[in-house]
């Protein structure tokens, strides 16, 4: 058997432009990437910036009216929130389904499709509210 | 084995690390939750009083632990998946390292001060 396919230089691991333009991603794929792609925001920069709010805010009564009532009021500081509370609940939600994915329970194709579906969906619902909230 | 300095330590210790301590923030992240969604209007003085009480500092201070070490490892784990040069991925493994050690000590300082 030396079919030319057999020769064929296989692949070691997936870059990341094949990850973005040759392979179309099923659902749990995506949340398994957006998984990591949260996790990377949360460890930085979000953990230093919410330490620095939580610094802040515990400092003094006027620290924690500036963040209440002056810094948290800025666009920029509601996007940052905004990102922050997609990549939390993306987070949380997909850790919780591979928790589950871990003693084997919702490993079938269907249940697993389904659970991806509803980890993307309430973590972007989540994200909507909270925008309402803000704006 | 081939063993690697920028390698994980190929056992099952840290995958069992990264699920214990994603629940413990879990559930710290639930009890914060409710801690806000039961305040109308936070204000300082329960937001100060809230960390004043000694199982608050102490289970923060679990969630600061939990977070590095998550962090650490699922960091390492992607840095092995997409960074290839030996030298860049030393390099953000040390920036990690470090990083995690400075919110920690900030978190000890937020808290006992």
């Amino acid at each position: 058997m030396s079919s030319a396919a057999a020769k064929k230089a296989r692949p070691k691991y997936l870059s990341l432009t094949a990850l973005l333009f040759e392979i179309r991603l099923p659902l749990p794929g995506w949340v398994s990437i957006l998984h990591r792609v949260s996790g990377l925001l949360l460890f930085f920069p979000l953990t230093a910036w919410l330490l620095y709010l939580l610094d802040a805010s515990l400092a003094s009564e006027q620290g924690f009216q500036h963040v209440r009532d002056t810094y948290l009021k800025l666009p920029v500081a509601k996007l940052g929130l905004l990102v922050f509370v997609w990549a939390f609940s993306h987070h949380f939600c997909a850790g919780i389904r591979f928790l589950f994915l871990d003693i084997d329970r919702g490993v079938e194709l269907k249940a697993a499709r389904a659970s991806s579906v509803a980890v993307l969906v309430v973590s972007l619902a989540i994200t909507a509210f909270v925008a309402m909230r803000l704006w | 084995m081939n063993r690697v300095v920028t390698g994980a330590h190929y056992g099952l210790g840290d995958w069992l690390a990264q699920r214990v301590t994603g629940l413990v923030m879990a559930i710290y992240s639930v009890i914060l939750l409710a801690y806000f969604v039961s305040q109308p209007a936070v204000t300082y003085p329960s937001w100060k009083a809230l960390f004043e009480q000694g199982w608050m500092r102490v289970a923060t201070l679990l969630f600061a632990v939990s977070l590095a070490w998550h962090a650490w490892v699922g960091m390492r784990d992607i840095l092995m998946d997409y960074i290839k040069p030996t030298g860049l991925r030393l390099s953000l493994e040390i920036f990690t390292l470090v990083t995690l050690a400075v919110y920690l000590g900030w978190t000890v300082q937020v808290l006992w001060r």
